[in-house]
């Protein structure tokens, strides 16, 4: 009876050393550095360092959204970019919270350079450094690095910035999907009949 | 000789690629007459970007007057080509035309209304062009503004001077135009075979190449015929291949002739290839030997809606509703004109575009003949298109993952090896616009990694700034704090001296008033090093959205005495 | 002037969907008049009476699904699930056998998956394995014995009658299928012994091995034409016989090769059945592998499962791994030095 008991304790200690060897091998070894998923996010994330999602920029939202934040307060990514973030974090895919703004179209900032006073305000509230001038000088926007955050609009005492559509152009052309199938056929289908020779 | 007798003596093996299609070929319609020549048109339209690349840079202002082949842009860099003035006339407009591209989108264009005179600028021919240095005639081909005539518009410079150019062996001559209804290759064979010869000659000089092979279909009896009265006792050996679509695809031809395939991601050169079309090898001696630039160029002109087809030489820039009209189009009620071949083409937004350098045929069907795809159905995966895909693609499961948005699988299954040759759609039992899903998810995927470039060229710029603002802070904190302690230590002086001198009686006084300076001093030290503390902890971005001056520019510096 | 602005290609080749359908429908033909020669008039009521049905169901889901039914039902692919139906169910299977398989079949297999090629598995496979499982008895007795075996075939009516009133037939008309009853007899007898039954005839499986050639025929034609391809049917009888061969050279063990091959519903399951493109592989190389596994595991369940055949459960079976197949068999690319195989996401550069 005694040698029974021995036995299974013998054993489970004999398993308990040998996973806890193997656990804490595993801990040294493939140790993982700092908080990937917080990169991983902020890498799907626009990088407008907008301010929309009430975070002063795209890392600190990245973190919060590690924290448990809802993934649905980023307008400029909209809906492409909430369905990456579910897709990453394997939850359901929310529709883009209004409180926070609403998807727009993609814009740059455009100084309405003879109206400019030269006051810097924009320049101070850019979160990227692209807009270039000197105090009681003209200033500009580097329009190849404006992220279109809008950010700039506000401070301009004199109202001379402009949110423009990016004009996408030739080179950014390309071919729409085709529409979806299953579409409700009407007697236009019976036009192209090729399908009941 | 018959082109069979050819097929028998080709001494150089010829090999399969994989699938491939035999839609009807159309090509007697255009073929049996010779080239015309279509005149001057009344107005002139140039784009000034015809090929892959930079667009070529204006050399020309509004009002000015030019001659036949001055040069009215040039190369913008490396990865341009120049471009001319195809006849003699004034300048009247430099702006945004609708251009010939699927997207109905506008580009710049400078517009050119004829004189009449077609006075030629002075030209360089050259006749001894068999000493040219290769440089000397890659510098002529560059100048001459000649970029890839068979639709794809690669400037000819940088593809005749690859980096590895003392690796080439081998030039291919793409004559297999595989395109069905296209014919100006064939023709331009029929009846110049002879400057395609030497165009040859003058690239495999410059390439160093030691063999020269001419890939032709066998649906081309005549053609085969004159290039072997040239060819005779030369060594570039004609190569007669079976008919099939897309043997005239760069990599489909190399593989047919060589039995090599181009690595993916990769180009001809890179295995000691290089490839040319038909037309732009007779361009290219056009300009080394005798000078001209690219001005004109042979296009087909067929399809039931044209009742006088063929091939015409027509100049760059004539609008095609002009050309049309020349041959007495008939403009049926649902109307496409297709600028190249029916399975590669593409659909123009409107007559009124112009012919440009790649533009090797239009194609104006009737309803009938090329009868528009009825609407699509379900893909019951029978895999006719993986049978037929010349790059061994699966095109039914690339059909699912471009639908479905999941780029990342589509492009782990090669979408980017699809050359877009559209057999696959041929054969679709379901008439599947597939190469339209290739193309839409080829091109957001370029966006989306354009997007990615943008966003983490945004993030460095970010963090670069919130450096910046960190240092200049904890710069600005110090030097404030520098200052209070010099204006307390020399306020305590001053007033340690007046009191000295005026006050030494009340005592008590003035060490209540020292007390206070003191005091003041120490808060406002405190104060100091709080805001050393809030440089570090908070960041400091959130404080530029409240109040920006607190750590901004120089002039906050001066009236920081102040406080 | 208005200009259409369309993606290339402009031209379109002659195959459509409907008409590859169309071929199957037809090269079922040969098939279905051996078995009315052989079996009387069961299976053509049958496949008349489940095309009724499957149209009707495909109609009616149809229009439950708001899609227009000119379009959807020239497709011809309820048609085949019907006429598949109708071949491989028993001659004289009761109509409401037939019913609910077909039902089965159109709306849960095909149209709850998303209709006509988002169905995972083959939906005359899914609705014949349905009543298989469900009514055993009525699916294994209800087999006609060879005409040439009776002394005078039912008529018409007593075909009907048998069908819709289920009014018995006299014992001889109806009987065990030769590969029941090799199953039921090799457990307590010798071969020998057990091809002393008439069922098996001079030629391994009497009656049953015209119906396979005829099969086998019309799916050599539907091969010559291109419509199937030859991987999948090649697969699927290799699947079969390899095992067959090699396990069965004692006839006391296993069933002897050619009663594999020219029994039961081996030849409409490698040409007509396992061919259905929607739920089998879609590589070359897959559809090789799908329809040996197809034969293997149909020889697998002959030999050691409870049913005497088995190309439902096979293709079935088969169907839930062809994804899998697709990802591990594709092509080699041009330009490649080697084929992709998994899902593994590449690395971007």
């Amino acid at each position: 009876m005694l040698s029974i008991v021995l036995t299974a304790v013998v054993a489970l200690l004999g398993l308990a050393l040998v996973f806890g060897i193997l656990l804490g091998f595993a801990a040294v070894r493939f140790k993982v550095e700092g908080n990937p998923i917080v990169d991983q996010i902020d890498s799907l994330l626009p990088q407008t360092q907008c301010g929309q999602c009430g975070h002063p920029g795209c890392r600190p939202y990245a973190e919060g959204i590690a924290a448990g934040e809802a993934i649905n307060k980023c307008p400029p990514g909209g809906e492409v970019t909430i369905q990456a973030l579910a897709d990453l974090l394997d939850v359901e895919a929310p529709s883009l919270d209004a409180e926070h703004g609403e998807e727009k179209p993609k814009t740059v900032a455009v100084i309405r350079e003879d109206e400019c006073i030269g006051c810097t305000k924009c320049i101070q509230a850019c979160p990227i450094d692209a807009i270039l001038g000197s105090a009681k000088h003209m200033h500009t926007v580097i329009a190849s690095e404006c992220t279109g955050c809008d950010l700039c609009v506000e401070p301009c005492p004199v109202d001379c910035i402009d949110m423009v559509p990016v004009d996408k152009g030739l080179a950014a052309w390309h071919w729409e999907a085709p529409k979806p199938l299953n579409i409700i056929a009407t007697d236009s289908a019976s036009y192209h009949g090729a399908d009941a020779v | 000789m018959t082109p069979n007798d050819i097929i028998a003596t080709c001494s150089v093996d010829i090999f399969d690629f994989h699938g491939g299609i035999h839609p009807e070929e159309h090509k007697t319609d255009s073929n049996q007459q010779p080239i015309r020549v279509l005149g001057l048109p009344p107005k002139l339209i140039l784009p000034l970007k015809q090929h892959i690349g930079t667009a070529s840079k204006l050399h020309v202002e509004v009002g000015q007057t030019v001659l036949k082949g001055q040069k009215i842009a040039e190369a913008d860099g490396p990865f341009s080509v120049a471009l001319h003035a195809p006849t003699s006339g004034e300048i009247i407009a430099i702006d945004d035309q609708l251009i010939a591209h699927p997207s109905g989108q506008t580009d710049h264009c400078i517009s050119l209304i004829p004189d009449g005179e077609d006075t030629w600028c002075e030209l360089h021919p050259c006749e001894n062009y068999h000493q040219l240095s290769a440089s000397a005639i890659q510098h002529k081909v560059s100048d001459a503004g000649i970029a890839g005539m068979g639709g794809a518009g690669f400037p000819t410079a940088i593809k005749i001077a690859p980096p590895n150019l003392s690796n080439i062996d081998t030039l291919i001559l793409n004559a297999a135009e595989c395109e069905p209804y296209i014919t100006s290759d064939d023709r331009l064979l029929q009846e110049r075979a002879s400057d395609v010869v030497a165009g040859l000659e003058i690239l495999m000089q410059v390439l160093g190449a030691s063999r020269c092979l001419i890939g032709i279909e066998d649906n081309k009896p005549e053609a085969i015929l004159s290039l072997e009265k040239v060819l005779d006792g030369k060594t570039i050996q004609l190569c007669v291949i079976p008919t099939k679509y897309p043997s005239g695809g760069e990599k489909q031809l190399i593989k047919i002739l060589t039995n090599k395939e181009v690595p993916s991601g990769r180009i001809p050169a890179d295995i000691g290839i290089v490839c040319q079309n038909v037309a732009t090898v007779a361009a290219i001696y056009r300009a080394v030997r005798f000078g001209e630039p690219l001005i004109s160029r042979i296009t087909t002109l067929t399809g039931e809606q044209i009742p006088k087809r063929g091939n015409v030489e027509v100049l760059i820039g004539t609008p095609i509703d002009w050309m049309l009209e020349q041959v007495n189009y008939q403009p049926a009620k649902i109307e496409r004109l297709i600028m190249g071949g029916p399975m590669m083409g593409f659909t123009l937004p409107h007559s009124s575009v112009t012919v440009v350098k790649t533009t090797n045929c239009i194609l104006a069907p009737s309803p009938k003949e090329l009868p528009l795809a009825p609407p699509a159905q379900a893909c019951i995966r029978c895999g006719l298109c993986a049978e037929v895909c010349p790059a061994e693609l699966l095109p039914q499961q690339l059909y699912w993952f471009s639908r479905a948005e999941e780029y990342e699988k589509a492009e782990h299954h090669n979408l980017f090896d699809c050359i877009e040759c559209g057999a696959c759609s041929y054969v679709c039992p379901s008439s599947i616009p597939l190469v339209q899903y290739y193309r839409h998810s080829k091109g957001e995927i370029k966006q989306q990694r354009e997007n990615q470039l943008k966003s983490d060229q945004a993030r460095e710029r970010f963090k670069a700034r919130q450096q910046r603002l960190d240092r200049e802070q904890a710069e600005k904190a110090a030097k404030r704090l520098e200052r209070i302690e010099a204006a307390a230590k020399a306020k305590a002086d001053k007033l340690a001296q007046t009191d000295n001198k005026t006050n030494l009686d009340e005592g008590s006084a003035s060490t209540t008033v020292i007390q206070e300076n003191t005091d003041s001093v120490k808060s406002e030290h405190k104060l100091a090093k709080e805001n050393v503390n809030i440089a570090e902890l908070i960041l400091s971005w959130e404080k530029a959205q409240i109040k920006p001056d607190v750590m901004f520019d120089s002039s906050d510096e001066t009236d920081g005495g102040k406080s | 002037m208005a200009l259409l602005s369309i993606s290339s290609p402009h031209t379109k080749g002659p195959q459509r969907t409907s008409i590859l359908m169309r071929w199957v429908i037809a090269m079922t033909i040969p098939g279905l008049i051996a078995q009315t020669i052989v079996f009387g008039w069961g299976n053509l009521h049958n496949v008349l009476w489940c095309s009724i049905i499957a149209l009707a169901c495909e109609a009616i889901i149809l229009k439950i699904r708001q899609r227009p039914l000119a379009v959807y039902l020239n497709d011809y692919s309820a048609l085949i699930t019907g006429v598949l139906l109708g071949l491989a169910l028993p001659p004289f299977a009761p109509w409401w056998v037939s019913f609910i398989a077909t039902a089965f079949a159109i709306i849960f297999a095909k149209h709850l998956y998303g209709g006509m090629g988002s169905n995972p598995f083959n939906p005359a496979m899914v609705g014949y394995a349905l009543v298989l499982v469900s009514f055993p008895v009525t699916m294994t007795t209800n087999w006609a014995t060879p005409l040439s075996l009776v002394e005078q075939a039912p008529s018409i009516p007593e075909t009907f009658a048998k069908i819709w009133n289920e009014i018995a037939l006299p014992d001889a008309l109806t009987g065990a299928t030769p590969l029941d009853t090799y199953k039921h007899e090799i457990a307590h007898s010798l071969s020998d012994e057990v091809f002393q039954s008439p069922v098996f005839g001079r030629f391994y499986a009497l009656g049953w091995e015209w119906v396979n050639l005829a099969f086998l025929a019309g799916g050599l034609v539907l091969f010559a034409l291109k419509v199937i391809p030859w991987q999948t049917p090649v697969g699927v009888l290799l699947g079969l016989a390899i095992p067959a061969i090699i396990l069965g050279w004692d006839a006391d063990q296993s069933a002897p090769f050619m009663l594999h091959m020219l029994a039961g519903a081996t030849m409409l399951s490698a040409f007509f059945i396992a061919t259905d493109p929607v739920t089998s592989s879609t590589t070359a190389r897959g559809r090789l592998v799908f329809g040996l596994g197809v034969g293997f595991f149909a020889y697998i369940i002959r030999r050691y499962g409870s049913y005497p055949d088995a190309f439902a459960f096979a293709v079935l079976l088969m169907n839930f791994a062809a994804p899998l197949i697709d990802v591990y068999t594709q092509p080699r690319t041009y330009g490649h030095t080697k084929a992709q195989r998994g899902q593994k996401a590449k690395e971007r550069p």
